[in-house]
């Protein structure tokens, strides 16, 4: 059962404000006196969520839910959608532009780097709808 | 003060205006204005020295040894930073500033640059080890370590386990002054000549280590008057094994890094900047870096709190100091070869959030629903006159119990105002005051008579 939970809209190439919500969701878990080790593995998944989000996405939010037991991060968009989530969760696979790869983003190492932070992990995505991931870190 | 919590930097209540300067500057919102005076939070203060920097009325102060103190041990050596040798204007050589120190007094000179050296030489053995994290995170700055403590735990794993140069510096001084004259070590004192207040921190409660190797700091700007007195150009010391710009390099913001010899590093100076990168750390945004150097100051250890020359000047005395000196480390072969063992930490580092509190998580959330809601009904101006640094602190204070609704300006104009109207009104709708009206009058006289402070 969820204590805490909150919502945050990240938009879609809007790379002025990207990494804000990231680091609203560390502050928060760390004033909540989250062990280092978790706050340090929900950082890295945030933060690469809400990069995909402003890079690959039209839009979507990341969704915080704390309980004694564990941190949920869910990240949710209104598409475009993955094609083919297995070659996504390939290591050095990418389909950024190279115009987002000249700013150091799009490495192909997103997914499968919040896949290994993550304790639990969860994709779903359907073409012209959008993805859904829920990780689940536990304290 | 708790052992713990010992630190350099103090506050001189006296000079104090209770100004809102190093209010708004302090990177760990360390310091709260209560009853018109700076008080210092011992649990998140990490001793950077930029309140000393900032005050204008020099309230803020660094706590060192005097020159004195070198009387306490039968033989003393002094370890100068490599700042120490940018400070004298025409002075471009190193020479005739350690000559100085053996007429101040000392019976040895040591150059905490050739420490540098040795450590530079174990970090690169500690970069070749498999399974270290990366980066790895440079131990020489002392307030850096304290930020990663308070601000970064999750960080505290990245930090190279060796110690300081000073540490360095001071560990061999001793051991080869008592082993060259036969005395015992016991009677041999080290003093660093620091231009930072955190480096005192760091040998009075020492992380990683049990004790510190040093037994005195000495503030570069106190040593300096005595020094510019005796300083001779055409003196020099006697003859001894010399630093190169290997170790020297190190009072330079990137001097770490080059004289480790390593490519994928990343060196920031200043601690906003360095809190910036931390952070960014934390998130592995950088995904190729093997170290990361990250430096309190602007311009490094040349921006001390305790220097005297302007530093962006030291930066460039320092680059003609060392066109005069030997390109080429000159260090005994066994040292270099045991310092990756000898200079290790022997503690681990521990977080240190002193204000952190425990509870249940279903406790703690409530608290900080508390302070998000104390934080929307203050007006987020940030503007510090409550005496926190920022609306948010300020929630987190009343939440702690440390301040209250009132101390905000814009909530107490409210409240007078409300007890001013409740005043006009009580007193137009009787014109004889029942014994009720009466009491509720003086109870509000008493209220304002207290929001006079």
């Amino acid at each position: 059962m969820e204590m805490l939970k909150e919502s945050y809209p990240v938009a879609a190439n809007d790379m002025t404000c990207a990494g804000d919500v990231a680091a609203k969701i560390k502050r928060r878990i760390k004033q909540l006196g989250v062990p280092a080790g978790v706050v340090r593995r929900v950082s890295v998944c945030t933060y690469e969520a809400e990069i995909n989000l402003v890079i690959h996405s039209c839009g979507g939010r990341i969704d915080l839910e704390i309980t004694e037991e564990h941190i949920l991060v869910h990240v949710c968009d209104t598409g475009p959608g993955i094609r083919d989530i297995d070659k996504a969760m390939t290591e050095g696979w990418s389909t950024a532009s190279s115009a987002v790869r000249a700013m150091g983003f799009g490495a192909g190492m997103g997914l499968p780097n919040m896949k290994r932070n993550a304790d639990e992990f969860a994709i779903t995505s359907e073409v012209g709808v959008g993805t859904d991931i829920t990780m689940i870190f536990h304290i | 003060m708790p052992a713990t919590y010992y630190h350099s930097v103090r506050l001189d209540k006296e000079k104090c205006v209770g100004c809102t300067t190093c209010l708004k500057r302090c990177p760990t919102e360390a310091i709260r204005i209560r009853n018109n005076r700076a008080s210092i939070i011992h649990e998140r203060c990490i001793d950077c020295g930029e309140c000393i920097k900032v005050c204008a009325s020099h309230a803020k102060v660094a706590v060192t040894d005097p020159l004195d103190a070198i009387k306490r041990f039968r033989y003393a050596i002094a370890l100068p930073a490599p700042t120490l040798y940018a400070q004298f204007q025409g002075v471009h050589r190193p020479e005739p500033i350690i000559a100085t120190l053996f007429k101040l007094g000392f019976d040895d000179v040591f150059e905490v640059a050739r420490g540098a050296e040795i450590v530079s030489h174990a970090i690169r053995q500690a970069l070749e080890e498999p399974d270290r994290p990366r980066p790895l995170i440079s131990s020489a700055c002392p307030a850096i370590v304290r930020l990663i403590q308070v601000c970064f735990p999750s960080l505290i794993e990245h930090i190279v386990d060796l110690v300081s140069p000073m540490e360095a510096a001071a560990k061999i001084a001793k051991e080869e002054f008592a082993q060259r004259h036969g005395v015992d070590i016991a009677e041999v004192g080290a003093f660093f000549l620091t231009p930072c207040p955190a480096k005192r921190t760091a040998v009075r409660a020492p992380i990683g280590q049990e004790k510190s190797y040093v037994d005195g700091v000495i503030a570069i700007k106190d040593i300096y008057p005595a020094m510019r007195a005796l300083m001779d150009q055409g003196c020099t010391p006697p003859e001894m094994d010399r630093a190169s710009t290997v170790g020297i390099k190190w009072a330079v913001p990137g001097g770490e890094a080059e004289a480790v010899g390593i490519k994928s590093a990343l060196c920031v100076d200043g601690i906003d900047n360095v809190m910036n990168v931390l952070g960014a750390i934390e998130d592995a945004r950088f995904r190729d870096l093997a170290y990361f150097e990250g430096l309190a100051c602007v311009n490094g250890c040349l921006g001390g709190p305790l220097t005297v020359e302007n530093s962006f000047v030291a930066k460039n005395r320092l680059r003609s100091v060392m066109n005069r000196t030997e390109q080429k480390t000159v260090v005994r072969r066994d040292v270099f070869d045991t310092a990756y063992q000898t200079l290790r930490l022997t503690r681990e580092i521990e977080p240190k959030d002193g204000l952190q509190r425990g509870g249940t998580m279903r406790e703690r959330i409530e608290r900080a629903e508390r302070i998000d809601r104390l934080t929307a009904s203050l007006p987020g101006f940030n503007c510090g006159s409550c005496g926190s640094p920022t609306c948010l602190a300020l929630a987190e204070d009343i939440e702690r119990g440390s301040a209250t609704e009132l101390n905000c300006i814009f909530r107490l104009n409210d409240r007078i105002a409300a007890l001013a109207a409740e005043m006009v009104t009580l007193r137009e709708s009787t014109r004889f005051n029942t014994l009720k009206d009466t009491a509720r009058l003086r109870e509000m006289r008493e209220e304002l008579s207290r929001y006079d402070d």
